[in-house]
């Protein structure tokens, strides 16, 4: 289905990536948000607030951020699009909420503007500190779907594929922007309604007594969605339950339970997968980055070819699930990975554990505060290909 | 409800005429409650509440958050959602501003609502967010094994004050009418009638309305206080409760095994948190705002 014009701000704009972010939520309907501030996100809900009374749906400002990632799942349930917005610190007190919203199937979509860690960090400084707390930040096992702009135009397009991924998969679906992708600003062009594509709740239209909450067939792991006031009379817990939703905290029900929630995601990773590659046909050295990292990557890319090296870029749009398989098939032909990260070294450990040993893994790290500089990642491409 | 346990016996047929079955979920009797505790019984108050509004049953919804009270919503036969621990009341507002149609019940316990969700409770009572909280105070963390809580009064031992409690209880009547609530009443479980007639008036309630239960834990509370059962604990809340409808709340604190101040304290109107978005934004944008209803 197409996107409702009501939300569609349809033109050419010259905003920062918070705000496109904010418009990509509206476009793609979402209509409830409980925020809490937090630099650098702040202005993400800022906008919602200021939009939503016109557009029709509810902005609340909730008392911590605990309360926002719940809150969000309650409108979920009571039948509307929803998105959670922060940042670190904010992010690790909604971890509990990442597992509920998880085993729950609740669609939603997290936006993470990441910002400079531990603790309170550098609250205005960019980091992609978050890419393995987003991961496995939340106890008990469970999987996302992780997506990296790098430029205000993609925050909006990727927010709205964020939404229609929420609700294909009833998993929680992360944008990672972060402090720089969020506040830059750059020309960002809104389609029309009509050329937005927007994917609905999976809506059961099973009566009450035939439909059960969280039903599947063995061709679809995805259970279909109702509300509260429909009659269906559902039961929702965080406690590891049947089809109907009740309680049943056996291990043969855990391990159909969870084997099928993991699955999800592990099963359809090929299809969920999204890496932008550029000239590794044949390269010797591969450059895998993300986020904004990826826009000083290409330059550095740039100037290493015109020094003769054969070198190809690899940009995750996607981060989780990784792209392990692609990475092996790369690993065929090229002789070292170079991985620069605003982090210590996150997904540059997902490299080496993809490739395995067939070629070599370079990290290029940054602590965060700012971007990396060109000639960081020149010369550790101009290193690799010695 | 024990006596549904066995689905072959002649009892069964006789629980079938209890007129608060049909509002439970059959096919999650037995329920874990201990023998005495006095949950069930707040439970069966609130299903003739449900029984005696005349609400359109598929209109209300029941959250809880967790612990032993925490278990209430998973035995409603309403749409009813368990959430995190003290996350009861936030779920409970994005649900009802995703459609104010719907009632809202939080059904949950003293430490779930008042120790780890203290601020959302505060908050949701200040905003007036139009929910009806129903607080099983018995006075301890019953599923973890009888910790002190933030209801805990002066003096009985709990197993995280193994030499007795030291520490100053909350006066929860106090506490939501000094945060806004519309609504504030208090019941223990031997008032059945008085506590089903409270949550009637609450389920038709606009506002914030919130309603304590007395109620024992006999298993770790009394025993562990060498207090008796749950029908001794019962005893004691029919001699020591005195009714005092209107009673200021800052008088209505609990000591141990001390008086019991019962009855509805506060009961007044102010606009629902909806109630006045809708109304600032009419006011502020005009003919551009629609009401916002869902």
């Amino acid at each position: 289905m197409h996107a409702d014009p009501k939300g569609v701000l349809t033109g050419v704009h010259f905003i920062d990536g918070d705000h496109a972010a904010c418009e990509g939520a509206l476009a793609a309907g979402c209509r409830f948000v409980a925020g809490y501030p937090i630099t650098p996100s702040t202005e993400i809900v800022e906008r919602f607030a200021a939009r939503i009374p016109k557009v029709g749906g509810v902005f609340i400002q909730m008392e911590d951020e605990l309360a926002a990632s719940i809150a969000i799942q309650g409108a979920v349930w009571g039948g509307k699009k929803v998105m959670n917005v922060t940042s670190g610190p904010g992010l690790s007190l909604m971890m509990e909420h990442l597992g509920y919203a998880f085993i729950t199937e609740t669609p939603c979509v997290w936006i993470d503007v990441q910002r400079c860690g531990p603790s309170t960090g550098i609250p205005t400084g960019p980091a992609q500190h978050d890419m393995m707390q987003v991961k496995w930040g939340s106890h008990g096992d469970f999987q996302i779907i992780a997506l990296c702009p790098n430029s205000p135009q993609e925050c909006f397009d990727l927010t709205v594929r964020a939404f229609n991924m929420a609700e294909t998969w009833r998993v929680p679906v992360f944008l990672m922007m972060d402090e720089v992708v969020g506040h830059m600003t750059e020309r960002v062009d809104i389609p029309k309604a009509e050329d937005i594509e927007v994917v609905d709740r999976k809506w059961t239209t099973k009566r009450p007594g035939e439909y059960k909450v969280y039903a599947t067939t063995p061709e679809d792991m995805v259970p279909e969605m109702t509300k509260a006031g429909e009659g269906h009379r559902i039961h929702v817990t965080g406690l590891t339950h049947n089809e109907k939703g009740y309680p049943d905290m056996s291990v043969p029900s855990q391990e159909k339970l969870l084997g099928r929630l993991i699955g999800k995601i592990t099963g359809n990773a090929d299809k969920l997968v999204d890496i932008r590659e550029d000239q590794t046909e044949g390269a010797d050295v591969v450059v895998v980055s993300y986020g904004i990292t990826s826009r000083v990557a290409s330059a550095a890319i740039e100037q290493a070819r015109a020094k003769g090296v054969k070198v190809g870029g690899a940009r995750l749009v996607i981060a989780w699930p990784f792209p392990a398989k692609r990475m092996q098939e790369l690993a065929k032909t090229a002789k070292v990975f170079v991985v620069p990260e605003m982090n210590m070294g996150q997904m540059v450990q997902e490299v080496e554990r993809a490739v395995a040993g067939a070629a070599k893994v370079v990290p290029v790290t940054h602590p965060g505060g700012s971007v990396h500089d060109v000639e960081t990642i020149l010369s550790a491409i101009m290193e690799a290909s010695r | 409800m024990s006596l549904l346990m066995d689905p072959s016996s002649e009892e069964l047929e006789f629980g079938m005429d209890n007129p608060v079955l049909p509002f439970l979920r059959k096919d999650r009797i037995p329920h874990i409650w201990c023998p005495g505790c006095g949950i069930g019984t707040s439970v069966n108050s609130f299903c003739r509440a449900l029984a005696d509004s005349g609400m359109d049953l598929d209109q209300i919804a029941i959250v809880s958050g967790i612990g032993c009270t925490g278990r209430t919503a998973g035995y409603l036969n309403l749409d009813s959602f368990h959430t995190t621990h003290g996350r009861a009341i936030p779920f409970a507002t994005g649900l009802k501003l995703a459609n104010p149609k719907l009632k809202v019940v939080v059904y949950s316990g003293d430490g779930d609502l008042t120790a780890i969700g203290g601020n959302h409770f505060m908050h949701a009572a200040r905003r007036n967010m139009d929910l009806m909280v129903v607080c099983v105070n018995n006075f301890t963390y019953g599923m973890t094994g009888g910790q002190v809580a933030p209801t805990t009064p002066l003096g009985p031992t709990q197993t995280t004050m193994p030499l007795g409690n030291f520490e100053n209880g909350f006066n929860l009547p106090f506490l939501a009418d000094a945060c806004g609530a519309v609504y504030v009443a208090r019941w223990t479980v031997y008032h059945v009638r008085q506590l089903a007639k409270a949550m009637k008036e609450g389920l038709h309630k606009k506002g914030f309305v919130f309603i304590e239960v007395m109620a024992p834990c006999p298993t770790l509370y009394s025993r562990r206080n060498r207090l008796g059962d749950g029908v001794d604990q019962v005893k004691y809340y029919k001699e020591k409760s005195i009714i005092k409808n209107g009673a200021e709340t800052k008088d209505v604190g609990l000591t141990y095994q001390g008086d019991i101040t019962v009855g509805k304290f506060v009961d007044r109107d102010r606009p629902t948190w909806l109630d006045s978005m809708n109304e600032h934004f009419g006011k502020v944008l005009g003919d551009k705002y629609q009401t916002y209803g869902g």
